[in-house]
């Protein structure tokens, strides 16, 4: 490799090596000093380029909150959907041209509350999309609700006296549905999670991947945790690395012990080979496989 | 039916009920996407197409409910499909957020409500057509659709044709409101030579990939439409934007942004009047009717002609935008103004704001469940002809 | 570089050294960079920029090898590293 191409491809001294992949002309983002999804986003797209995906095959779909922001500011074919319903809406688009990578970066309320029935059925489909669930354990966009994730006795604005209802443990809610690659990661473990993310988009089916990352503005607040830094301090200290855990011992209690890894990688037909094999078992010949998607060179 | 060999359009004359019908047209459209959730009685259109789609390349998916249905219709249509979902009135409902999604991506898609009985659960098994303010007003904010309305199996099949053209000219999603009876009812389609049958392209954008901008109209008012995967690194949000797809929380991209997506249907109003009309030249009455009340009309109406009195028929098949000029115009020349539905006044409404006291107006209603009896529609001519 | 003992191949091999680069304006202050870098090339200044947050500076710019740890945490995109100019000519391979 010529060197010099080396240090273009890194980056120059004046411009950040990931800024044709971000829409530089929206930033500076949202996200507040200290929150994980800038680091999240980094993580994506050192991901992204690593698994050598045709750029123009990537697609981002999110949907609504902080977190459901990621799509505007990444430079690939990007949807910013309703809330909740990314996942459909990236089924559809999976389906409609099965050659697109659909990634998703939501949030744990947009994907677990009002997204929940969507996420268990796309993973009992083992539709072949990449998730990324950004856990910040509350609704932080709207100001700090409660949310499904939210750890019994934590502040929120909807529970001002303490959660008490039991949180989702999200690695074991998609992995029983049958989603065949899970794992969890913080925002600190972003070399990890570009690995993961990497593995998960080149992983056939469907890939879920939670990443616990701090919300200084309203969840860290709230309950005194301090700022990012000090949640990211946090993670470095009580996060414990077990791959192929068994994803039913991964709850998170509020302030305990996290365990990340990889719990679940198998390979298993997605939902367009099966529906293949199952088409061409019973129809044999007259089986006409999915047109794909118009093609505007001939669509006069 | 061998479709490998006479290829995916049955050409020749059949005997097919509504649904049948409008999946027929929606596979002679050239659309090979569907997400569907059953519901009666539109699940027939939905079963027709899981059962044809594989053999002619199309690909059919059922969702796990209405609202990841029209999501997953959106996500085909910037997949770059056709497609299309078919649903009643419950479902209707559910998918109205996403249908607002729709209108302000401008995502080409086709909506199916097959009427039934409301409110609620209401009458799954028998006709209504008590959405038809829905299919307007349904989702929140200020918005336009494009709504038909078929009164036979035959319009069934050619209107869904006309409801994926209008859906690609104006980039919006159509509603075509079809009722139970309509759809259940089975009579003769002929079904045009595929090459007969006139399916619009796309309007695809055709310049260089880094200067797309997704909402930058052309003079129409109507911008051209992408497919996710060909590299033009789009933005499509849901959150009022710019021409570029990019949001921007003011008062003032609010206004450029939906004044646009209003006026690109109002502007074309004129051009999407599908009516049909029959001796409203010195009509006393005239009956304006759709769907299925416009073939239990024509009994009344042939009753009244019996009678001697002058009796026009303005049957609506575009239902929205309401054909607001047709009416105006009527009212100035007609003594009174007839609608039979099968609801409590919902497009009588807009005939009536149409007419703006020119004329007299007169609503038939009927809460749901069965057609008119045309005696009812009888006395409301003889009452207007007074 | 402190070692607990030398390694054998000291003489032959040695570390990668980066370049640290800081869009000043950029930062947002969050401190990941300076608590995270594993050669402690980088600490929290005393300026403020336009932000009104104080961005990191490069106290140690001899420490730094090209980890890139900064790059993967930084949320705003401020912070980079380039493999020594030198070192990207005769030795490609550290670079990834």
């Amino acid at each position: 490799m010529n060197p010099d191409q080396l240090v273009g491809k890194r980056g120059t001294p004046d411009f950040h090596p990931m800024e044709d992949f971000l829409r530089m002309d929206r930033m500076p983002h949202i996200w507040c000093s200290t929150c994980g999804l800038g680091t999240v986003l980094t993580a994506f797209i050192a991901a992204a380029q690593e698994s050598a995906i045709p750029r123009e095959d990537i697609v981002v779909v999110s949907g609504i909150g902080c977190t459901g922001r990621a799509a505007g500011y990444l430079k690939y074919d990007s949807f910013h959907t309703t809330h909740g319903r990314a996942i459909p809406y990236a089924t559809g688009l999976k389906v409609a041209n099965p050659r697109l990578k659909v990634c998703l970066i939501s949030g744990d309320g947009d994907l677990v509350s009002i997204g929940g029935n969507h996420l268990i059925h796309a993973a009992r489909r083992n539709m072949d999309l990449t998730v990324i669930c950004v856990n910040n354990f509350n609704y932080a966009m709207t100001g700090g609700q409660a949310a499904p994730t939210t750890p019994q006795t934590a502040m929120a604005t909807t529970t001002p006296y303490g959660a008490f209802e039991r949180p989702f443990n999200i690695p074991f809610l998609v992995d029983s549905c049958g989603a065949t690659y899970v794992a969890r990661w913080t925002a600190l473990h972003v070399r990890q999670l570009t690995i993961s993310i990497k593995e998960a988009m080149l992983h056939r089916g469907f890939s879920f991947i939670e990443v616990i990352s701090p919300c200084p503005t309203v969840y860290a607040r709230r309950n005194r945790l301090g700022t990012g830094l000090d949640l990211m301090k946090f993670y470095h200290d009580h996060s414990i690395t077990k791959n192929f855990a068994s994803t039913r011992e991964c709850d998170i209690k509020f302030q305990q012990d996290i365990i990340v890894g990889k719990f679940v990688q198998k390979e298993e037909p997605t939902y367009l080979d099966s529906m293949e094999a199952q088409m061409k078992k019973t129809l044999g010949a007259k089986f006409v496989p999915y047109v794909g998607p118009m093609d505007p060179a001939k669509d006069k | 039916m061998n479709e490998k060999k006479r290829g995916p359009v049955p050409t020749g004359a059949h005997y097919l009920d509504g649904d049948h019908a409008c999946a027929e047209g929606a596979i002679a459209a050239g659309c090979r996407f569907i997400a569907g959730y059953p519901i009666t009685p539109s699940t027939e259109v939905a079963e027709r197409l899981a059962e044809r789609f594989p053999r002619i390349g199309g690909t059919f998916i059922q969702m796990e409910d209405e609202l990841a249905s029209i999501a997953a219709v959106l996500g085909a249509a910037w997949g770059g499909a056709r497609a299309m979902t078919v649903t009643s009135g419950p479902g209707f409902s559910l998918m109205q957020e996403n249908i607002g999604l729709g209108v302000m991506t401008e995502t080409p898609c086709v909506v199916v409500n097959v009427q039934r009985g409301g409110p609620s659960t209401g009458l799954p098994t028998l006709t209504g057509q008590q959405d038809m303010m829905q299919a307007r007003w349904g989702s929140h904010g200020d918005y336009e659709i494009i709504a038909l309305s078929p009164s036979s199996p035959q319009e069934c099949f050619d209107l869904t044709v006309t409801c994926f053209n209008l859906s690609e000219k104006y980039r919006v999603p159509v509603m075509f409101m079809m009722d139970e009876c309509v759809g259940h009812m089975t009579e003769k389609v002929v079904i045009p030579a595929a090459d007969t049958i006139e399916v619009w392209p796309r309007r695809w954008y055709r310049g260089p990939r880094d200067k797309y901008l997704p909402y930058a109209p052309d003079k129409d008012g109507v911008p051209p439409m992408i497919r996710a995967g060909d590299d033009h690194r789009v933005h499509i949000t849901g959150l009022t934007h710019d021409e570029r797809g990019y949001p921007i929380i003011t008062a003032e991209c609010q206004h450029l942004c939906v004044s646009r997506l209003v006026d690109k249907i109002r502007n074309n109003a004129d051009d999407l009047m599908i009516v049909k009309e029959e001796q409203l030249d010195g009509a006393d009455v005239v009956v304006v009717a759709y769907g299925i009340s416009a073939r239990v009309a024509t009994k009344a109406i042939a009753d009244a002609r019996k009678k001697g009195i002058k009796v026009g028929f303005l049957r609506l098949i575009t239902v929205w935008p309401f054909p607001e000029k047709k009416i105006r115009d009527l009212a100035g020349k007609v003594g009174c103004l007839v609608m039979p539905e099968i609801n409590l006044g919902q497009m009588y409404r807009e005939m009536e704001r149409a007419a703006a006291g020119k004329c007299r107006t007169l609503l038939v209603p009927h809460c749901g469940g069965w057609v008119h009896d045309p005696n009812d529609i009888l006395k409301a001519i003889l009452e207007g002809a007074k | 570089m402190k070692y607990w003992r030398k390694p054998l191949d000291a003489e032959r091999k040695k570390a990668p050294h980066g370049n640290v680069h800081v869009i000043f304006e950029r930062c947002k202050g969050c401190g990941f960079c300076v608590a995270y870098c594993p050669r402690q090339v980088l600490e929290v200044s005393t300026e403020y920029n336009r932000k009104g947050y104080h961005p990191p500076v490069v106290t140690h710019p001899e420490n730094c090898v090209n980890c890139r740890l900064c790059e993967a945490l930084c949320p705003e995109f401020a912070i980079w590293n380039t493999l020594d100019e030198e070192e990207a000519r005769t030795e490609p391979e550290k670079a990834l």
